[in-house]
C-alpha cells in the first residue's frame, strides 16, 4: 500500500475532473472563440467551470480569469497590478513567507526599481497584521499575502490586514495567494477583502495546467500574454477546456464540504500529532491554530531528504521543504524561527480528507524506525 | 458574543396605516434573498428590522452584501447584542471592536438613545465608552470630525447594538409593492438600467426579449439571460419571455418602405408585449428610450410607437444622458455583459436614413399595407418562458 501525504505539492484529481475532462476532450473539443454552436458549447462548458468558482469565493463569474496554473495566476497578479498602478507608486508590502512563485516575482520586480518590503513574523514566529499595515504608505501600489503558508500551515491575518489598509490606503490593490486555502478554507473574496485571488486547480483535486485569478470588479491589469484577446483580453491564448472543465467539477465536488472535511482533517492532524508525540525528539514546527491539512515536524535531526527516501522505499510520500523548489530550503522555515538542525530535518506531511488514519499509522511507524535506522 | 444585522427603513417608514404591507412586503425579500445562507429569524420595532442568524457560523457580510441590494432600505450594518447595561455594552465593546481599532488612529463615539429610560443620557455613554476604549487600545486619539472609525451604540427596545461600520441601502420601495410591470429588455446598455429604476420604485419586474435567428445568435440571447440574472440580485425573481420575431422583421423589410422599418419593428415589439403583458398581470411596459439618443427615440417616433399601446409605457430613463444612464449600469453591474458584442434583433435590417420625424398617418398607412396580425398571434403563441432566480 503505498500512502500519499504530500498533497500540499499536489493531489490526485477526482473521478468527477477526470470524467469531465474525458467529455470536453471526447465531445466538447470546439473552440470557445468560435461563432458557431460547437464553439458556443465549448464556451459554455468554460463558463459553467468560472461559476463554480465564483460561486466558492462568493464572486461574480466575470471576475475570474483562467489561467495555466496559481504560478501564472500570482505573476499576472503582481506583474499586472505593477504595471497598472506602480508608474508612480513603486512600493510593494508582501510577507517574507511567500511561495517561490510570489517571492521570485517580487524579486524580479524589485530588479526593476520597485521598492519590495518584505514583512516578517516577529521573534514568537507569529506574523503581527499591523507590522503590514504600518509598512503600506502613499506611495505603495500593491500589498500580497499569502493566506495558507504551504510549509507549514500558518494561517495569515490576511483578511483583517487588508481591511485595515484599505480603510487607511483604498487605492493600494491587494493580493493573496490562496492556493493551500481554497477549498480548505472558507474563502471568500469579500472577508478578505482582496482585489486579487489566485488559486490552483491540481491542489484541489483538479488536473495540473490550470488556474484561476479573482480579479475584482474595477482592478486593472496589464497583460502578460497578449494575443486573440481570450478571458477578456487579460489572459490571451484558446482556454484549455478540458481542463478548466475538471477544474470546475472538482470545485462543484469539494464546495459543499469544505467544514466537514476541515473538521475530518482537523481530527486526522491530532492523531498524526497524538502519534508523534510518542517518538522521541520530533518537534513539530507547524502552529497549532494553522491549517490542519499541513503538518511540518522536524524528525530529530534525521536530514530531510535522506528520510524522505527512507520513507520512499516504503511507498511513503512526503515533502521536504516546498516540492517546488526540489528539495532546495527556501528559507520560509527561518523565516518562522525554525533553524539550523530542525530545519535539516524538516518533513512535511499533508493530508486532505480521504487519508486514513491507518496511513498516518503506517507514516508514524515508519518514521520512528526511521529515525531509529537513519545514521547521523 | 451575538452578532446581527440592524436593517433601517427607507421612506415605508413615513407610510401610514398601509405601513404593515410594506414592511411584510421587505420582510419577505430579504428572507428570500438570504434564505441560501443559513437561517435566520427576522423581527420588526421602531422602522428597523433585526436578522438574527440561528447559526453564529453563518456568512454576514455576505447576508450584508446581498441586503445592501434590496429595495425600500436606507441603512444597514452588522451590530454586536448587548444588555442594556452599560458595563455589559463595554466588555463586549472591547472584544467586538478590537480588530477595527486595532487598526485605526482615530476614533469617535455616537449613541442613540430610544429607550429613554436607560440611565445614563447619550453624551454620557458616548463620554464613558470613547473613555474605556482609549483605555483598552492606548495608540487611538479621538477625533470627532474625521475619524476613521465611528463607533455607535444604540439603546433600543430590549437590548443595546454596538457597530462600526454603517452601510448605506438602495432605497426605493420594496420590490412587489408597486405591482408588475413588463420590460423590453434588448441587451443593450439602457433597458436593464431602465428595468433596475422602476424596481427601485416597487415595480416587479417581467422581461421580453425578441430574438430574429439566423440574424441574431444563441449568443445573443444568453446575454440577455445573464442580464436577467444580474437584475435578480436587484428585482427578484424574473419571468423572462422570448419571442420569435424573424418572421415579422422580414415582412417589415419586403413590404415596408425602408425609412419606416426600425418605427413599425417597434410598434410591433409593443403591440406583442402588451399582450404577453396582460396575460402576466402586468400594468405597465418599461423601456430604455431616452429622448433623441437615436432616430426611433425622437419625441415624433416614440408618439408613433405609442400609437399602438394600450397599457402606459413606463421610460425612466427618458431625461437622462447616455454618461448618466452607463454610470449606473456599471454600479448595478450591467455594463459588462451589456457591452459584449453579439448583434440583437434591434439592429438587424436598420435602416442607412430612418425618418427622423415620421407621421403618424404615413407610419400606419405603411404598416397596413400588410397584414402583420397572423404573424403577430403565431410569435406571441410560440413564445418561452422561463424564470430566472438569485444566482446564488
Amino acid at each position: 500500500m503505498s500512502v500519499y501525504l504530500d498533497n500540499a505539492a499536489t493531489t490526485k484529481p477526482c473521478s468527477e475532473c477526470v470524467e469531465a475532462i474525458l467529455s470536453a476532450l471526447n465531445e466538447n473539443y470546439g473552440n470557445p472563440s468560435s461563432l458557431h454552436r460547437a464553439g458556443l458549447n465549448a464556451q459554455l462548458a468554460v463558463d459553467k467551470a468560472r461559476k463554480s468558482i465564483a460561486d466558492a469565493l462568493g464572486a461574480a463569474p466575470e471576475c475570474i480569469y483562467f489561467t495555466s496554473g496559481a504560478t501564472e495566476s500570482n505573476n499576472l497578479a503582481i506583474r499586472g497590478a505593477a504595471a497598472a498602478y506602480g508608474k508612480r507608486k513603486r512600493k510593494i508590502v508582501v510577507s517574507s513567507v511567500e511561495h517561490a512563485s510570489v517571492a521570485e516575482t517580487m524579486t524580479s520586480l524589485e530588479q526593476n526599481g520597485f521598492e519590495v518590503v518584505r514583512v516578517s513574523p516577529r521573534e514568537d514566529g507569529k506574523f503581527y497584521g499591523i507590522d503590514f499595515v504600518s509598512a503600506c504608505d502613499e506611495n505603495t501600489c500593491l500589498i500580497s499575502m499569502m493566506l495558507v503558508n504551504n510549509e507549514t500551515g500558518y494561517i495569515l491575518p490576511v483578511g483583517e490586514v487588508f481591511a485595515a489598509v484599505k480603510r487607511r490606503f483604498p487605492e493600494i490593490i491587494t493580493h493573496c495567494d490562496c492556493v493551500q486555502g481554497f477549498m480548505k478554507l472558507p474563502v471568500k473574496a469579500s472577508s478578505l477583502n482582496a482585489d486579487l485571488i489566485s488559486v490552483s486547480g491540481h491542489k484541489i483535486h483538479g488536473a495540473k495546467g490550470t488556474g484561476a485569478l479573482y480579479v475584482k470588479k474595477g482592478v486593472r491589469l496589464i497583460p502578460l500574454i497578449t494575443g486573440g484577446k481570450q478571458e477578456k483580453g487579460i489572459r490571451s491564448g484558446t482556454e484549455s477546456v478540458p481542463l478548466i472543465a475538471g477544474f470546475g467539477a472538482a470545485v462543484d465536488k469539494l464546495s459543499p464540504t469544505i467544514s466537514q472535511r476541515y473538521e475530518a482533517v482537523k481530527n486526522l492532524k491530532a492523531h498524526l500529532l497524538a502519534g508523534l508525540a510518542e517518538i522521541d525528539g520530533v518537534t513539530v514546527n507547524s502552529p497549532d491554530d494553522g491549517s490542519p491539512y499541513v503538518v511540518n515536524i522536524s524528525a530529530a535531526g534525521r536530514r530531510s531528504e535522506i528520510m524522505l527516501h527512507y520513507l520512499e522505499q516504503r511507498e511513503i510520500y512526503v515533502s521536504s521543504g516546498s516540492a517546488c523548489s526540489k528539495g532546495a530550503q527556501s528559507g520560509v522555515l527561518g523565516e518562522f524561527g525554525i533553524n539550523g538542525k530542525l530545519a535539516d530535518s524538516a518533513v512535511r506531511i499533508s493530508m486532505t480528507a480521504e487519508t486514513t488514519v491507518e496511513e498516518l499509522d503506517v507514516f508514524i511507524a515508519a518514521l520512528k524506525d526511521g529515525i531509529e535506522n537513519i545514521r547521523t | 458574543m451575538k452578532e446581527i444585522i440592524l436593517v433601517k427603513y427607507g421612506e415605508i417608514a413615513l407610510k401610514g396605516l398601509n405601513k404593515n404591507t410594506f414592511e411584510d412586503m421587505l420582510t419577505k425579500n430579504i428572507k428570500r434573498r438570504i434564505k441560501s445562507l443559513g437561517k435566520f429569524v427576522c423581527t420588526r420595532a421602531q422602522s428597523t428590522l433585526y436578522i438574527t442568524p440561528e447559526d453564529d457560523s453563518t456568512d454576514l457580510q455576505e447576508a450584508v452584501n446581498r441586503i445592501s441590494k434590496i429595495f425600500g432600505i436606507a441603512a444597514l450594518c452588522r451590530a454586536c447584542v448587548c444588555e442594556k447595561d452599560f458595563s455589559d455594552i463595554r466588555e463586549k465593546s472591547y472584544e467586538y471592536l478590537s480588530e477595527i481599532l486595532t487598526y485605526a488612529k482615530t476614533f469617535k463615539v455616537t449613541a442613540k438613545r430610544s429607550d429613554k429610560a436607560f440611565p445614563m443620557k447619550s453624551p454620557e455613554i458616548c463620554m464613558e465608552l470613547g473613555g474605556a476604549l482609549l483605555e483598552k487600545f492606548p495608540h487611538l486619539t479621538v477625533d470627532v470630525k474625521n475619524p476613521e472609525v465611528t463607533v455607535t451604540v444604540e439603546i433600543r427596545d430590549t437590548n443595546a447594538y454596538i457597530h462600526a461600520e454603517n452601510i448605506k441601502g438602495a432605497g426605493g420601495l420594496p420590490v412587489g409593492s408597486s405591482g408588475k410591470a413588463m420590460l423590453l429588455l434588448s441587451g443593450g446598455i439602457d433597458s436593464p438600467v431602465a428595468g433596475w429604476m422602476m424596481a427601485k420604485r416597487g415595480v416587479h419586474i417581467a422581461a421580453i426579449h425578441y430574438v430574429s435567428p439566423p440574424y441574431t445568435s444563441d449568443r445573443a440571447q444568453l446575454k440577455v439571460e445573464q442580464l436577467c440574472e444580474k437584475l435578480t440580485d436587484y428585482c427578484g425573481g424574473i419571468a423572462f419571455y422570448c419571442v420569435p420575431f424573424t418572421e415579422l422583421q422580414e415582412a417589415i423589410k419586403d413590404n415596408c418602405p425602408e425609412e419606416f422599418f426600425t418605427i413599425i419593428m417597434r410598434r410591433l415589439m409593443m403591440e406583442i408585449a402588451q399582450r404577453i403583458a396582460a396575460d402576466d398581470g402586468c400594468l405597465a411596459l418599461i423601456t430604455g428610450e431616452s429622448v433623441g439618443q437615436v432616430a426611433s427615440q425622437t419625441m415624433a417616433a416614440i408618439g408613433c410607437t405609442d400609437a399602438v399601446c394600450r397599457m402606459p409605457v413606463f421610460r425612466p430613463l427618458i431625461g437622462m444622458d447616455k454618461t448618466e444612464i452607463i454610470e449606473i449600469a456599471r454600479k448595478i453591474d450591467t455594463f459588462e455583459t451589456s457591452t459584449l458584442p453579439y448583434e440583437d434583433c434591434c439592429t438587424v435590417f436598420t435602416p442607412k436614413h430612418p425618418k427622423v420625424r415620421p407621421l403618424l398617418a404615413d407610419i400606419e398607412k405603411a404598416q397596413n399595407s400588410f397584414d402583420f396580425e397572423p404573424l403577430i398571434k403565431k410569435a406571441v403563441e410560440n413564445t418561452e418562458m422561463k424564470v430566472f432566480n438569485f444566482s446564488r
